[in-house]
């Protein structure tokens, strides 16, 4: 019985220390890469740092803090289906907003 | 992996434990978590492009150096609650409460950084329903509802993080998270991420949205 709460074979392996300082570093750039663009005051490369920045950075924070790089494909799947869902909801709210 | 060698008292017969039903569990509740904030981001975008010139001048009032501290803070924090988790599986428990108690410390900075700046906005006359905000345009007033909304629910979200760590550094310190069995600290840990993912969002949106 006691065998049921070990991680199973196929659950996480355990990833070093210094992956996830790394992954801290890359998300410590990005933050001053986004910083950096907001305050040039060019609108375009703001909205870039918004749509391009700002989700890379929570990918990194998902794929690794949250472990979900290691995880089951049913987990990826599922995370894929939330996400998925939200972005509808976002663009068909957008969309009665352009085109009404 | 071996069976554990610790005695197997009464209190141990019949325990049953689901290692990946209790994480799919933890992710379902996070799914939740994120329509939540979803709908209210959904309500600063739509708000954002009915009033843009509005927007762009309210958050102008934010304060930038402290909205990019507080993302460092938490960043750092979602960093030390992972280490805490990893510190667990090898075995080195005492590391492991080390990197909690910094996380819960981070938060509490978080915290105290938060309540500095509403207290600030608050000594203006900006709060929601003020006679100072209620005089300005419509745009303005929406921002800083949304603002003082998410902000706020987010640091309810990162105030229960520090509760629930707090039981969680008691779990470390009695063995009842051990590098066997540590679902516990890492469904913590998915809550922290979640609640720091949640921040990656709003700084962009309020704080750099001038």
């Amino acid at each position: 019985m006691s065998q049921s709460m070990q991680p199973k074979a196929e659950s996480p392996h355990i990833v070093g220390y210094a992956t996830f300082v790394r992954v801290w570093i890359a998300l410590v750039v990005l933050t001053g890469l986004l910083v950096g663009l907001s305050v040039t005051h060019r609108p375009n490369l703001a909205l870039l740092g918004l749509l391009v920045i700002t989700p890379t950075k929570a990918s990194l924070v998902l794929f690794f803090f949250m472990h979900l790089k290691y995880e089951s494909t049913a987990l990826k799947y599922m995370v894929t289906a939330a996400i998925a869902v939200l972005i509808i909801f976002i663009g068909l709210t957008f969309s009665d907003y352009l085109f009404r | 992996m071996s069976v554990p060698s610790e005695p197997q008292t009464v209190e141990h017969i019949g325990e049953d434990r689901d290692y990946v039903g209790a994480k799919l569990g933890m992710w379902i509740f996070v799914f939740t978590e994120l329509i939540l904030f979803g709908g209210l981001f959904v309500a600063y975008g739509m708000y954002r492009s009915m009033h843009a010139h509005d927007f762009h001048k309210a958050s102008g009032e934010l304060n930038i150096t402290i909205g990019v501290i507080n993302t460092l803070v938490l960043l750092t924090s979602s960093l030390t609650m992972v280490l805490s988790i990893v510190a667990i599986r090898l075995q080195r428990k005492r590391q492991s409460m080390a990197f909690l108690a910094c996380t819960m410390l981070l938060g509490m900075v978080f915290l105290v950084n938060k309540i500095f700046e509403w207290s600030a906005k608050i000594h203006h006359g900006i709060y929601p329903g003020s006679e100072h905000l209620m005089a300005r345009p419509p745009g303005e007033r929406l921002f800083f509802g949304l603002y003082f909304g998410m902000t706020g629910l987010h640091g309810l979200h990162v105030t229960i993080g520090v509760g629930v760590m707090s039981v969680m550094l008691v779990f470390l310190a009695r063995d009842k998270i051990r590098h066997n069995d540590f679902i516990k600290l890492e469904n913590t840990g998915l809550y922290w991420h979640l609640v720091d993912v949640i921040w990656i969002f709003l700084l962009p949106l309020f704080y750099l949205a001038a």
